[in-house]
């Protein structure tokens, strides 16, 4: 297998964009990747796009083709990944595959969503189809609930509060203040969220991420050859995918999600390397509990500490790990087929050093963790600086 | 769902009886059946079984915000509830009292109306639970 380092990352502003259609969004992403990387177009060999609901909230199919004949790249091979939440971590790890296989040397990874098309009960039927449709939604589940039901028992089980929950949207927030691309560029309190009303007892509206439009994009590039384009290449040097079952009944742990923790394992074995090596991470904060979970299942911190953790700021911006310096998905935005993207691009920016104020001090290893519905998907992957 | 006929047909059994199945290699049982065990898999040989209609709640959510085609019925509550043969299943939790719904307590299967689709389409039917 051949090394794969990243030399190009862009993104769109993460937000509402009732102005920009989704075929902007994602050449806007791409020709921000290819420019960081100045690189021409035709070096670009194949394309892998993560987007999970576009028939839903644009009617549209086909977005492979649709995205390399809008960002004139036609007749590469050009593929859609679709694995809910994590359709961008899977468009990752897929273009990876590509390149460290031999087969090609430059790949474009993008993920993009166009969320606020449409109304919110139908956005939320839309981002359902990531459980199980059968079993599920028919029973009135809907995305919130499923969480729901995890942090429920998450506090049963380990004591976990409602306000040490609120305290990760709370520092996601205060990361965002400092992101230009992040939806929610403000400070918010633990009172705000408390008092922000629930959506699935105990979830309230500031636990959950929001609907969002946005597009990422990275130019993954053989490590052989990635001076060419770059001064300062971020080596992935290790990514792991694993899959889960679809419905949450049918899980052995409902306070942990398995496939989180077979990725993280996987992908920590393969780099010779312990979550205590990891500087900066970008993890799938869809849900507040979703963090806490997180944490613990990446291995950085003990089954069950995760919530006290948080509120004691030891996951805060230079702390003892920096944990979602975009902001994650709670401030950032979650614009589901990009979030796996953008967290490539938050980690390349961070240990290039150009994150600006919400810079992680000598970062050195990065981490990306992107989970699909409430865990039948899951991809770790592991960052460093190229050599 | 809407203009989900031929699935509310295909399930009606298995939502009305709380028809599962179990594999008689491993003695796994399952709840929604499955054509194959994830455990044994081309060996499996899995039998219908109708699963207990009694078991506790192990997690539950009062939902708020609900989805299209659940409007009227917010907020309602849904459950994790482990039957008595060990099998999880999710189902929303009905006529019982909110302080009553706690993790642990006893609960038992009744048949409700689960769905409509708009005035016009099918209604669905299925299980809910109740606390005993």
């Amino acid at each position: 297998m051949r090394k794969v380092s990243i030399v190009g990352a862009g993104m769109t502003r993460f937000g509402e964009h009732w102005e920009t259609s989704f075929r902007d969004l994602i050449v806007e992403a791409g020709v921000k990747a290819l420019t960081d990387a100045q690189m021409p177009g035709q070096d670009v060999q194949a394309i892998f796009g993560g987007c999970m609901a576009s028939s839903r909230f644009i009617a549209q199919e086909h977005i492979g083709s649709l995205i390399a004949d809008q960002v004139g790249l036609k007749p590469i091979p050009s593929t859609r990944c679709e694995a809910a939440c994590a359709s961008g971590g899977v468009a990752l790890h897929s273009g990876w595959l590509a390149i460290a296989s031999g087969r090609y040397d430059v790949v474009v990874v993008g993920g993009v969503e166009k969320m606020t098309e449409i109304g919110t009960s139908r956005a939320a039927l839309a981002l359902g189809g990531a459980g199980d449709q059968e079993w599920e939604l028919f029973n009135g589940a809907s995305f919130p609930s499923i969480y729901a039901l995890m942090a429920c028992r998450h506090m049963h089980d380990y004591g976990t509060t409602e306000e040490q929950m609120a305290s990760c949207a709370v520092k996601n927030h205060a990361n965002a203040v400092n992101n230009e691309y992040a939806q929610y560029r403000k400070k918010i309190t633990i009172e705000q969220v408390m008092n922000s009303g629930y959506v699935a007892s105990p979830l309230k509206l500031f636990d959950c991420s929001p609907l969002t439009d946005g597009a990422a994009a990275v130019v993954l590039c053989a490590s052989e050859k990635a001076r060419k384009y770059s001064d300062a290449p971020v080596e992935i040097f290790s990514t792991s995918q694993a899959s889960g079952t679809l419905s949450l009944a049918s899980r052995s742990s409902f306070t942990s999600i398995d496939a989180t923790r077979v990725a993280a394992r996987d992908a920590f074995d393969h780099a010779r390397l312990t979550p205590k090596d990891v500087d900066v991470a970008e993890v799938h904060d869809c849900f507040t509990i979703a963090e806490i979970m997180a944490i613990e299942d990446l291995g950085f911190f003990k089954k069950g500490e995760g919530g006290k953790v948080s509120e004691e700021g030891r996951t805060a911006l230079n702390a003892e790990i920096s944990v979602n310096t975009s902001g994650g998905l709670k401030a950032c935005g979650h614009p589901v087929g990009a979030t796996g993207v953008k967290q490539a691009v938050e980690i390349t920016w961070q240990l290039r050093g150009e994150a600006g104020k919400r810079q992680v001090n000598g970062a050195e290893i990065g981490l990306t963790h992107n989970v699909g519905g409430s865990g039948g998907t899951a991809v770790v992957n592991l960052y460093k600086r190229g050599d | 769902m809407k203009d989900a006929l031929p699935l509310i047909w295909r399930r009606s059994k298995e939502r009305y009886r709380l028809l599962g199945n179990r594999c008689q290699s491993c003695n796994q049982a399952y709840y929604p059946s499955r054509k194959i065990c994830s455990k044994c898999r081309r060996a499996s040989k899995l039998v219908p079984e109708e699963m207990p209609k009694k078991g506790k709640v192990i997690s539950f959510t009062q939902v708020f915000s609900a989805p299209e085609g659940f409007e009227n019925e917010a907020p309602y509550f849904l459950a994790l509830i482990e039957l008595d043969n060990g099998v999880i299943i999710l189902s929303q939790i009905v006529d019982s009292p909110s302080e009553r719904i706690v993790i642990g307590a006893p609960v038992k299967m009744v048949f409700r109306r689960v769905f409509e689709d708009g005035s016009q389409g099918a209604i669905a039917y299925g299980f809910k639970f109740k606390v005993e």
